[in-house]
């Protein structure tokens, strides 16, 4: 499943969503972006725009269909403490959203048009990552 | 015939996210860790993806309008300002602590973890609080 292959088709085929999403629509594949919207919606009873449902619908479906037609397995995760998680998840919910993005609109979007603000905020959560998965195999948390 | 669309570029991208294995938090945290047996894997995912999207945005920049609908932003924020710089380190350090970022974690939503959908309300949570608190401060 590591295989060179896999990440590379793999990485083609999130490009290519991220170039149909904003050739045909203008869109920008930014999840954090996408499901923040999602959310905020369900409480103004507005659908006027549904792209957010549909393409998360869409995220999960593509997931659940590669697993069952390429017979890949079910990765094991990892069993971390309950604080971890909720730390974790939280970290991630109030870093995108005071930064402007995540690992997809920065990474992928905003590196794809070469913004160096978005290659900045790259470099910087690559970096602190770095130290908190570090700092996690250090103590032997996981 | 439009939503349609949408759901498969959806699909597309979680499919390349299980594909190149993004959907194991074990494989983002072995990234992470340069100094603990490093799987440099996702160099190569990001890599692959840029290499279609940045000569693709290059040559939109001449188009007006999107192919079926919606318009394109018309300017970007460019500033490289301290919401940015403290935002991208929470988001890291969050990242690096479990391995998994907003994408994966909502694909994953498939293998009917408790601890996936614990992780998500979080992040929700997360995102409100932070919403609230830069409403309140301008």
């Amino acid at each position: 499943m590591n295989t060179a292959i896999y990440s590379i088709s793999g990485g083609l085929l999130i490009g290519l969503s991220a170039i149909l999403a904003y050739t045909l629509f203008g869109k920008i594949t930014g999840i954090s972006g996408i499901s923040f919207q999602a959310i905020s919606k369900i409480k103004q009873f507005s659908i006027t725009d549904k792209w957010p449902w549909v393409f998360l619908t869409g995220l999960v479906l593509g997931g659940f269909l590669t697993h069952q037609l390429l017979h890949i397995p079910t990765p094991e995760l990892p069993s971390s403490p309950l604080w971890l998680v909720i730390i974790s998840g939280s970290l991630v919910g109030i870093g995108s959203q005071i930064g402007s993005g995540c690992t997809s609109g920065h990474g992928i979007c905003g590196i794809g048009r070469l913004s160096k603000r978005s290659i900045t905020a790259t470099l910087i959560f690559m970096l602190t990552g770095v130290i908190a998965s570090e700092t996690i195999n250090f103590l032997g948390i996981l | 015939m439009k939503r349609l669309i949408q759901l498969l570029i959806g699909a597309l991208f979680g499919s390349g996210l299980v594909l190149s294995g993004m959907t194991d938090p074990s494989n983002i945290r072995a990234f992470l860790s340069p100094f603990s047996g490093w799987n440099p894997q996702l160099m190569l995912v990001m890599a692959s993806a840029l290499a279609v999207v940045i000569p693709t945005f290059f040559l939109l920049k001449r188009k007006e309008k999107p192919l079926i609908s919606g318009s394109f932003m018309s300017s970007h924020p460019s500033a490289i300002d301290k919401p940015l710089i403290i935002g991208a380190s929470l988001f890291g350090l969050g990242w690096g602590l479990y391995g998994y970022c907003p994408g994966p974690a909502i694909t994953a939503l498939v293998y009917g973890q408790l601890d996936t959908l614990i992780f998500i309300i979080a992040m929700f949570f997360g995102m409100f609080a932070a919403k609230l608190l830069t409403a309140l401060k301008y």
